[in-house]
């Protein structure tokens, strides 16, 4: 049905059509959303059957979705940002005890300086963490990856992030097109676990494991997300047969078709990216995109195929590994391993900074003058920078960096553009 | 349950012996088809009162529910020496997850029984002192406020034993720790400080709490039989001495532990929804330098100088022993 809506009540129509037996929640800008629709859902008994547990704190969270997903039930949560990281620990148990939790990220950017908007940096901290990890491009992308990612989750025993930006599609009206409860149910079978608590045939579940062990156990889970590159696209298929629209996967190359210059990217920014590669292909320039679906697994094959032709690549990150520049230019460069082309990180939209179509075209002209630094921080205001640097090494009390920028800049207000 | 008052004890232990007992009252473990839920073979050390608190606990729950018991665990000395791969000393389903989410893991368990419609299966979550008065204390409120149905089980030995005796805020004062030596004018964990846990359960008002200690295993055995008669929360911390730690000798943890009861030091009460209801009386009253003379990690107090802070302990012992009621005639 197709509905005007906000992503984060999108979203929790969609968990609540994957029939979740246990929820679990604690408030985070801007995941909160969602947890509020199913709250409601469940409260008005229109998700019958669900236990939505309102905990203490986010470690609490996925640990209570740890014990409801070991006793045998579908079980669902969200976070975004300082609540990912705090529960970090519980981010490894999960997925160390093969437990398909499904979890939304909200994505937020990290502090210090505490900020609510949107960047990659909380999902790319757990990037390691052995979850799956999909990225939304679209409202109606974030809902159909939620009814993926549990049939994912399930078929390999392994916990699924579906990471959605927060703000610019948690918080967006937009049009999508809610399936029935009869189309999820023919594509969602009902849970069955690998392994349950269960005292009519006692097990034994995270017992201690020494070196004789460990490593064929980290072993299993890597191997895990190998098998996930083979059903990623085939369930991406399913759906589109099912459903009529294509939704996931591992890579979506846009315009690549004899691109010389491809820019590789995650989330919701594809959207623009793929307005300027449309006004630049109307000028001529050869240039396409590739979107990132799954940056864990990683597709290595997917993206060497789909970047090997091109004369060089740009790496859009919402995040940054600071002291080395860009995270997914790592995994890139890893599948363009014996290709010659230029690469380029760029760093953009760290706390909510809106790339804007303006700034992207200057960019890829630049690249495809080969222009470029190795790094470059998009509209990095440089002055501000200078005085900063100049200021600090005037002074040994300088005081706290944010505040002193924040005061330069003469304005409290929010000037995200 | 109606208690009888049962005057035949074995001479100079005060433990009732089960064949002085009619057959309903006798202990679990005279039972030949005990649960056994933690079997032998496991790896704690000798003279373990953790080892020996969780097999009756468990084993008087699963008696209590005909066997429908999972457990979680907490991080700690009593997961590892269970649990060493490939093998498990665990005859019930059990998971350990994290050092301090036991409590939460445990509603979540507790959550997806009620949605299978097993909710005839009961729920623990054990840990020792570390993972549940520290680590593990912002889970357990969260569990007590919510009233989830889960009977938590703290093995209380007063340090962090797994890592290697360090403090907890279940260290006692004075207790020489790994991180509280026994040096300088304070020698060992300092006087004022700590949390009482159960005091603290209690104040959650949640339906049942209770203390209990390895030296009587009969009223260990009754107040977890107890607490599964309740829905929603419950907690049971029991006492268990632990010879490495407390440096005192394998075959003296039953000793040990009775002193830290008669002495006052550990009282043994009851309270239901938000009420203390009962204590169990002193039966002989011990010193408390009886009870600390018998570990080495109180050695110190019995140093020239160590007066002054052996009176304090023992000033403690006698305002628990007012505050808990615990003098008088008693079963």
């Amino acid at each position: 049905m197709l509905k005007q809506t906000e992503g984060s009540h999108a979203i929790a129509e969609s968990v609540a059509l994957c029939r979740p037996k246990v929820i679990c929640a604690y408030p985070i800008t801007p995941q909160t959303h969602i947890v509020e629709g199913l709250g409601e859902m469940v409260k008005a008994g229109e998700l019958a059957d669900c236990e939505f547990i309102n905990v203490e704190s986010e470690f609490a969270a996925l640990s209570v979705a740890i014990g409801s997903s070991a006793a045998g039930v579908r079980t669902y949560t969200a976070t975004s940002s300082q609540g990912l990281l705090f529960m970090a620990e519980a981010v490894y148990n999960a997925s160390g005890l093969g437990l398909p939790i499904v979890m939304t990220i909200g994505n937020r950017a990290i502090g210090a300086p505490i900020n609510i908007w949107n960047d990659h940096s909380d999902s790319m901290s757990m990037r390691d963490a052995g979850w799956i990890q999909l990225y939304a491009e679209t409202n109606q992308e974030a809902l159909d990856l939620h009814i993926q990612a549990f049939r994912l989750a399930e078929e390999l025993s392994c916990p699924v992030m579906v990471c959605m930006d927060g703000f610019i599609l948690t918080h967006a009206y937009e049009r999508v097109d809610v399936p029935s409860q009869s189309e999820v149910d023919a594509f969602l079978p009902p849970f069955e676990p690998r392994q349950v608590l269960d005292p009519a045939e006692p097990v034994t579940i995270g017992a201690m494991v020494g070196p004789e062990a460990f490593t064929e156990v980290r072993y299993l889970a890597h191997h895990k997300q190998m098998r996930a590159l083979e059903r990623i696209p085939a369930l991406a298929a399913e759906f589109e047969r099912r459903f009529g629209r294509a939704s996931g996967g591992l890579i979506r190359p846009y315009r690549t078709e004899g691109a010389e210059t491809i820019v590789v990217a995650l989330g919701s920014v594809n959207g623009t990216i793929q307005e300027v590669v449309d006004e630049m292909r109307e000028a001529g320039v050869a240039i396409g995109s590739v979107a990132i679906t799954s940056f864990r697994p990683f597709p290595l094959a997917a993206l060497r195929e789909a970047l090997m032709h091109a004369k060089r690549v740009v790496v859009l990150e919402k995040c940054l590994a600071v002291g080395l520049g860009g995270i997914v230019s790592d995994g890139v460069r890893k599948a363009l391993s014996g290709i010659q082309l230029n690469g380029y990180t760029v760093v953009a939209g760290l706390g909510g900074r809106a790339i804007t179509r303006a700034s992207l075209k200057r960019l890829f002209e630049e690249a495809g003058r080969d222009a470029l630094e190795a790094v470059t921080f998009l509209d990095l205001n440089t002055d501000l920078v200078a005085h900063e640097l100049d200021r600090e090494a005037g002074t040994r009390r300088s005081g706290p960096t944010a505040e002193a920028l924040l005061k330069r800049l003469g304005t409290v207000s929010a000037r995200i553009g | 349950m109606e208690m009888q008052t049962v005057r035949f004890y074995q001479t100079g232990t005060f433990t009732v012996g089960n064949r002085l007992l009619a057959p309903h009252e006798r202990s679990v473990q005279a039972e030949a088809q005990r649960a056994n839920a933690l079997t032998s073979g496991h790896r704690a050390c000798q003279g373990c009162g953790e080892a020996l608190g969780a097999r009756y606990a468990i084993d008087a729950a699963m008696r209590a529910t005909g066997g429908k018991i999972v457990a979680v665990n907490a991080t700690g000395c009593l997961e590892v020496f269970s649990t060493p791969y490939p093998e498990t000393s665990w005859q019930i389903p059990w998971i350990h997850s994290l050092f301090g989410n036991a409590a939460a893991v445990a509603s979540g368990v507790a959550a997806a029984m009620r949605r299978k419609g097993t909710d005839d299966v009961r729920v623990i979550a054990q840990g020792g002192d570390g993972g549940t008065t520290d680590i593990g204390f912002g889970c357990l409120s969260g569990m007590f406020e919510r009233n989830d149905d889960v009977l938590y089980l703290c093995y209380d030995n007063e340090a962090y034993m797994n890592t290697g005796v360090q403090r907890s805020s279940a260290t006692p004062p004075a207790a020489r720790t790994a991180t509280t030596p026994a040096m300088g004018p304070e020698p060992g964990n300092v006087f004022g400080t700590g949390k009482n846990v159960p005091l603290i359960a209690v104040a959650h008002q949640i339906p049942y709490v209770a203390t209990a200690s390895v030296a009587n295993l009969r009223d260990l055995e009754y107040k977890v039989t107890r607490a599964m008669e309740f829905r929603g929360a419950r907690y049971v911390h029991i006492h268990v001495p632990c010879p490495l730690g407390w440096g005192s000798a394998p075959a003296d943890t039953i000793k040990v532990a009775r002193a830290a009861v008669e002495s006052g030091l550990f009282p043994l009460f009851e309270a239901v929804n938000g009420e203390i209801v009962s204590s169990t009386k002193i039966r002989r009253r011990t010193p408390t330098a009886d009870y600390l003379r018998l570990q080495k990690r109180f050695a110190h107090l019995f140093q020239p100088g160590g007066e002054a802070r052996l009176a304090h302990i023992q000033a403690i012992a006698e305002r628990n022993i007012v505050k808990f009621g615990l003098e008088g005639t008693g079963a």
